[in-house]
């Protein structure tokens, strides 16, 4: 190939990529998906893409009206592989939207990779205080709740029930010591002793002999995935259960932790902003879909993950298909108007949801099957967040 | 600080103990006699746990399960110990720790496309719930049993080496394996049954742990270290010291985990008390280990001076 010729091709290839962005209206539309797909913390991911690809599917493989293509990668739990994943994407795929990671650590790896590019995060899990506060970004949405939230609405009822005394329990770690302090933000009994464990530890026999000592009335755990399983297991093994009720935040009761703990969950307490039976059209529809598609019952996370594609085809219809204007998608977006399976909720200047946080049980469904049921009325109602007022945004 | 609390940290110290031990055990003699360092006996450990989660929905039949699981283990040391291992024997130590690091991650790929990445596995139901010991003090039915198996366990090994014909020839080979060899001792065949014996100890407390951890790839390497520190800390090549020093291991780093934030509380704010405690529980054991080793280079007990 000669110097002129390639020339040439490379001025072809400039004005096509020019020409794009001149286009009024795009004529498809390009989604990122990296989440982690593989390993122990799989279930989690697995489930927002299932649900994220059956919001396209039942839309018939539209989004905002625009045929939607959704690149997939697997971040196998690594920031640094997210990071590689994420600059493809953006660089060499160009996509128009990012989404799909869960863990917090990992996305705040991959998220500069976004920066600059104009390209939106829509973050269907991970949703740090950082983020929510001072280091607020234009361009990141969180469709789920902020990371404190959940543990907020478990203080509020611990102390709505005028629980006297509480035992809180986390991994030493960053996300750890967020919950509890968000517990402790709206808990106003007496906490008899806060225990940070090993982060990954399986084995819980020591922590368990102190809370046997202690014999507090409430004993609030923050531990995801497998190790949840484990300490809900030996929890229930070592008799604690008549004396101490055991408080955990929505994903420590979900249903990929009954799964792999079974009929010791009956009977659990746990906080969420959405449940499988909340009595919405919409989410009627996204849980009788799910099980039809996947043959299981859909976690929160699936519930996020739907939310957001659904996010996405509101904010794209807004703007007519028009994917150049940054601007009016980015007023497209913080204002979508679309039927959330959480019901109704909004997004603050920060770009986090302002929405309800409700109670749930662990109880038996008609099938005689497992699941979270919402109890009562919604804890906290129209609730934000804590650091919002840091936010530059307005 | 209650009596109670005292009682049911020491019977968890002593169960993790326990366990440590038949993981250590295989792990001496395999080091003492032969001077071989092998990595992937923690990957023994996780095949043994694999074996009986897959059997127990099988066969319906938890004892029968892990009985199996230790059966098939030890069969899988003997041929890895005769094809791969024994070529190993002449070489230096970094070799062995290549060769046998290599050997986990052949075993962690290969139990992930057997079986995936985990498996569930769960205690017999009867064994599920909690047995009062003393009045207030509740324990988990099934850790008191795998205090009850480890202690025959042990007894059965320290009875097989010490006052076995077999177990003369471990003890001569470990602490002089010219001199054992030169007075007619087929060291090659002890050895590979020694390496089978440590596979099935490895399976047993894979298997019994399991419903109490979980059965994951990777699932050795964490218990392996430890197991290392164990034999650290009692002297190469000694059962004796494997058993002290487990017991030792398990004990600190239960009640470290109990009683450290309680005593840093005493003379720290309860800030600082509730951050360092929990670090410095989780470097306890290594301190300890450190300890030893400054009195004592060899280990508490060992066999080779």
């Amino acid at each position: 190939m000669n110097i002129r010729k390639m020339t040439a091709q490379l001025i072809l290839s400039a004005l096509c990529l020019g020409l794009t962005s001149w286009a009024i209206a795009a004529d498809k539309i390009k989604v990122g998906f990296v989440s982690t797909l593989s390993g122990p913390s799989s279930a989690l991911g697995t489930d927002i893409r299932d649900a994220f690809m059956l919001a396209v599917k039942l839309n018939g493989g539209k989004l905002g009206g625009l045929p939607a293509e959704v690149l997939i990668g697997d971040d196998q739990f690594k920031p640094d592989v997210a990071k590689e994943l994420f600059e493809k994407m953006v660089q060499k795929d160009h996509v128009d939207f990012m989404t799909g990671v869960v863990f917090s650590n990992i996305m705040l790896a991959a998220l500069p990779a976004t920066e600059d590019t104009g390209i939106f995060y829509l973050s269907p899990n991970a949703a740090p205080s950082p983020l929510a506060g001072k280091q607020c970004s234009a361009n990141f949405f969180a469709v789920s709740w902020p990371n404190d939230a959940y543990h907020e609405a478990a203080g509020q009822y611990a102390t709505n029930k005028g629980v006297k005394s509480a035992y809180l329990m986390a991994p030493n770690y960053q996300a750890g010591q967020d919950s509890l302090a968000g517990f402790k933000r709206f808990y106003k009994g007496k906490i008899l002793g806060e225990v940070y464990t090993k982060l990954g530890q399986l084995d819980y026999s020591a922590e368990l002999a102190e809370i046997r000592a202690a014999k507090p009335e409430v004993l609030y755990v923050f531990l995801p995935g497998g190790p949840g399983v484990n300490f809900i297991k030996q929890f229930v093994a070592a008799g604690l259960a008549k004396d101490t009720k055991l408080l955990v935040p929505g994903f420590g009761a979900d249903q990929d932790i009954i799964r792999g703990v079974g009929a010791d969950m009956m009977g659990i307490f746990d906080t969420s902003h959405w449940g499988l039976d909340l009595p919405n059209a919409a989410n009627k529809k996204f849980v009788a879909e799910f099980e039809k598609e996947y043959k299981r019952l859909p976690t929160l996370y699936a519930a996020q993950g739907y939310d957001t594609a659904l996010l996405i085809d509101a904010a794209v219809r807004a703007s007519s298909g028009n994917l150049a204007d940054k601007d009016q998608l980015r007023k497209n977006l913080k204002d979508a108007k679309f039927a959330s399976v959480r019901g109704d909720f909004k997004f603050n200047t920060n770009h986090y949801p302002i929405q309800n946080y409700y109670l749930r049980e662990v109880q038996k469904d008609g099938q005689g099957r497992l699941i979270n049921k919402i109890v009562g009325q919604p804890i906290m109602t129209n609730h934000g967040d804590a650091y919002v007022q840091d936010c530059p945004l307005r | 600080m209650s009596s109670i609390l005292l009682i049911e940290q020491a019977l968890n110290g002593l169960q993790f103990g326990l366990m440590l031990f038949l993981l250590a055990s295989g792990l001496t003699l395999v080091f003492g006699i032969m001077d071989m360092i092998n990595l992937a006996h923690g990957a023994l450990y996780m095949v043994g746990a694999f074996l009986a989660a897959w059997l127990y929905p099988l066969i319906d039949s938890f004892a029968l399960s892990v009985a199996l699981a230790m059966v098939l283990t030890a069969g899988i040391g003997m041929i890895m110990e005769v094809t791969l291992l024994r070529p190993l024997y002449a070489r230096d130590h970094l070799s062995q720790v290549l060769a046998t690091f290599a050997l986990i991650l052949i075993l962690n790929e290969s139990v992930k496309m057997v079986w995936g990445t985990d498996l569930p596995l769960s205690a017999p139901a009867a064994l599920s719930g909690p047995i009062e010991i003393l009045p207030g003090l509740l324990y988990p039915s099934y850790r008191l049993m795998l205090i009850g198996m480890g202690s025959v366990l042990a007894l059965a090994l320290y009875l097989l080496v010490n006052h076995t014909k077999l177990g003369a020839w471990v003890r001569a080979g470990a602490s002089d394996r010219q001199m054992a060899m030169s007075m007619g001792i087929n060291i090659k065949r002890l050895f590979t049954a020694v390496f089978g014996l440590g596979a099935a100890m490895c399976a047993f407390s894979g298997a019994m742990l399991a419903p109490l951890l979980a059965v994951q790839v990777g699932m050795g390497e964490n218990i392996l270290i430890l197991a290392f520190v164990v034999i650290v800390i009692g002297g190469i090549g000694s059962i004796w010291g494997a058993f002290v020093g487990s017991i030792l291991v398990g004990v600190v780093d239960t009640l470290g985990r109990g009683l450290l934030p309680h005593v840093l509380g005493l003379f720290l704010p309860p800030l600082w008390a509730s951050a360092a405690g929990p670090s410095l529980a989780s470097i306890l054991v290594y301190v300890l280990m450190a300890g030893v080793l400054f009195y004592k280079p060899q280990g508490l007990f060992s066999s080779n001076n």
